[in-house]
């Protein structure tokens, strides 16, 4: 066992970009085993998504994103032009909006597209963007039976009109998104926390919060112990 | 009650001949009252810590609000700072009750991530173990949500029975609750011998114990008063909510994601999705205790005609996907348990998002619960069927 967990953990520092050794590894260990470095796990990392040329792991078919057209796309792309691009991946479409035509467009897909189903609303934050965030609408038509995402960016700071009011589910996921990146939703009707403490500072899924980060000023005050470490 | 006794007894504050000085107080002082009140988060109803703010009039509910984040546990950063193949175990921790649905999810949706496709054979064992997952899921469902409403026994009944499928659970993976059965690209187990025989025994042997648990309560007077027309929800209603799962088949609408967008092995076997027509508390027993009939006839379809062949896909040993993003999402008991998943290229998930199916579900509690009285909340809880575990992630 000794064996395999020094083979498993030295595959498991590769990062991007590292020697295709590791990939072609004998299969025969069965569980990996406990992680050397648990207690030095990677905090958020920060870099940017590398290219392409770093993923590789089936040599013969990589997936690419590609343009996507329908009836809908052709009818949006000619009222609204380049502030909105369609593409494909793995099967699964999606829109890629200007963040001016968010309100719009999420309400056209729903009055007149059918999509009458908001699965989730969340975020993606890359640090290094001049417009920091992702924010990604999941929706389904139930006449249809089509997923469709929608996709926007937006800077720090900034905020974007709620949909709460075009789907009613919108509200609790748009406050978990508030909670999670501190994104300003407006017009949302009750935007606060929801699932960390109301009075808590820092929003934990940004990248620049450390996984070991707490907001130890609430923790010291409203738990009475030193660390929650 | 700060009134007099002798204007109670005399019609109270409606009387024009009392001679206290003060203003007119409405119809009846006794709706006057509102009452806040706090219900949990220790509260043994509440199936686990959630916690809910009633506002009352009386016993009536004019509207709640629930205050949850007690379980968080950060699994979504949790997965940003491991590789795929290590934040796997992670998710049995979300719905713990149905740890091999959540595995499912999160293999397949890196599966099509990483462009490959779990081998049949593969396929047909979580489609039988994520089946009887779901069995055991409706039972704990069931013992729990009976117990909450003032029936003792089906809680014994359920448990002796859900006991079976944790057996075969633990020979197959050693595990009973947080099982971590399946890896990413197949199955890490061979099934062991005698397992078709074993999961036939117990299909024989749990089919006449669902006509036993509704043998103690689908007639049952005092059940059918307590569940009947409590916690009514529209179809509409269910969509604009996001609510799936059991609780938008007993509204009347026929969705399930194994039938519209089918994953695993679904599409090869005959089953029915159970629908409601009233969307009440009695319409979602109902639904869900029909699923675990259907369940029971997926399973045998799938028992008896495992494929044979390898139960792993050729799946590298460090899993780096290429750089993309992937939804995937599966009908686990309670409802589309999603992931959305973001690659970098490199060997931890950039982001991932889990669309968790009891978090958007609750979201109607407050809808469902308003004009009923204190002790229906408790079954409306019950009904829907939130584990907070997943709620909070």
């Amino acid at each position: 066992m000794r064996c395999e967990f020094a083979i498993w953990s030295k595959a498991f520092r590769q990062q991007p970009g590292a020697n295709d050794d590791a990939l072609n590894m004998a299969d025969e260990t069965k569980s990996p085993g406990p992680p050397e470095d648990v207690k030095n796990p990677p905090l958020g990392r920060t870099e940017e998504r590398p290219g392409a040329k770093a993923a590789a792991p089936n040599k013969d078919s990589v997936p690419v994103a590609v343009p996507w057209t329908s009836p809908m796309v052709e009818k949006y792309r000619s009222q609204y032009g380049s502030g909105l691009d369609a593409q494909t991946y793995l099967g699964q479409h999606y829109l890629t909006v200007d963040r001016s035509l968010i309100p719009n467009i999420l309400r056209l897909l729903r009055v007149e597209e059918q999509f009458d189903y908001c699965v989730d609303i969340t975020a993606v934050h890359y640090p290094k963007r001049e417009r920091q965030f992702d924010l990604i609408w999941m929706l389904y038509s139930f006449s249809r039976n089509e997923r469709l995402r929608v996709k926007t960016q937006i800077a720090d700071g900034a905020s974007i009109a709620s949909s709460v009011s075009i789907w009613p589910a919108a509200n609790w996921l748009e406050r978990e998104v508030f909670d999670m990146f501190g994104i300003q939703f407006d017009g949302h009707p009750d935007l606060k926390r929801i699932l960390l403490p109301d009075g808590w500072k820092g929003h934990p899924l940004r990248k620049d919060y450390g996984i070991l980060q707490q907001d130890q000023e609430w923790v010291q005050i409203n738990l009475g112990i030193e660390s929650g470490q | 009650m700060n009134v007099p006794a002798k204007d109670s007894s005399t019609g109270g504050a409606n009387t024009s001949t009392s001679n206290l000085e003060f203003e007119e107080p409405g119809e009846t002082y006794l709706d006057s009252n509102e009452l806040i009140i706090n219900m949990g988060p220790q509260h043994p109803a509440t199936h686990g810590v959630l916690r809910v703010i009633l506002k009352l009039d009386g016993e009536r509910v004019l509207g709640s609000e629930c205050v949850i984040g007690y379980l968080h546990r950060g699994v979504e950063k949790i997965a940003e700072n491991r590789t795929y193949t290590m934040f796997n175990p992670y998710v049995d921790r979300m719905d713990y009750v149905a740890a091999v649905s959540n595995g499912l999810g999160y293999c397949e949706a890196v599966e099509k991530l990483l462009n490959v496709e779990a081998p049949p054979r593969a396929n047909y064992i979580r489609v039988i173990l994520t089946e009887l997952n779901r069995i055991a899921s409706h039972q704990l469902w069931l013992g729990t949500h009976a117990l909450d409403i003032g029936a003792m026994t089906p809680l014994f009944y359920t448990f002796r029975d859900r006991e079976e499928i944790l057996k075969i659970f633990e020979k197959y993976c050693g595990a009973r609750l947080t099982t971590h059965a399946f890896r990413i690209g197949g199955c890490q187990y061979e099934t062991y011998a005698g397992f078709e025989k074993e999961v036939k025994n117990f299909l024989t042997f749990v089919a006449p114990k669902i006509d036993e648990y509704e043998a103690l309560l689908t007639s049952n007077r005092i059940w059918m008063e307590r569940t009947k027309n409590v916690g009514v929800i529209s179809g509409p209603d269910c969509i604009a909510l996001g609510v799936t799962g059991p609780v938008l088949r007993a509204s009347g609408v026929q969705w399930d994601v194994r039938k519209a967008q089918p994953y695993a092995a679904y599409s090869e076997f005959d089953f029915d999705i159970p629908v409601g027509t009233k969307g009440d508390t009695y319409d979602r027993y109902l639904v869900r205790m029909a699923e675990m009939r259907q369940s029971l006839r997926i399973i045998e379809q799938a028992v008896n005609s495992i494929p044979e062949g390898p139960i792993m896909a050729r799946v590298p040993k460090v899993i780096k996907p290429p750089v993309g993003e992937i939804y995937h999402s599966i009908e686990s008991p309670k409802g589309e348990l999603g992931y959305f998943i973001v690659s970098d290229g490199s060997t931890q998930p950039y982001r991932l998002r889990v669309r968790p199916p009891s978090f958007v579900n609750l979201q109607a509690l407050d809808l469902m619960v308003r004009g009923l009285l204190v002790a229906d909340v408790v079954a409306v809880i019950g009904t829907i069927d939130i584990v907070l575990g997943e709620v909070d992630r």
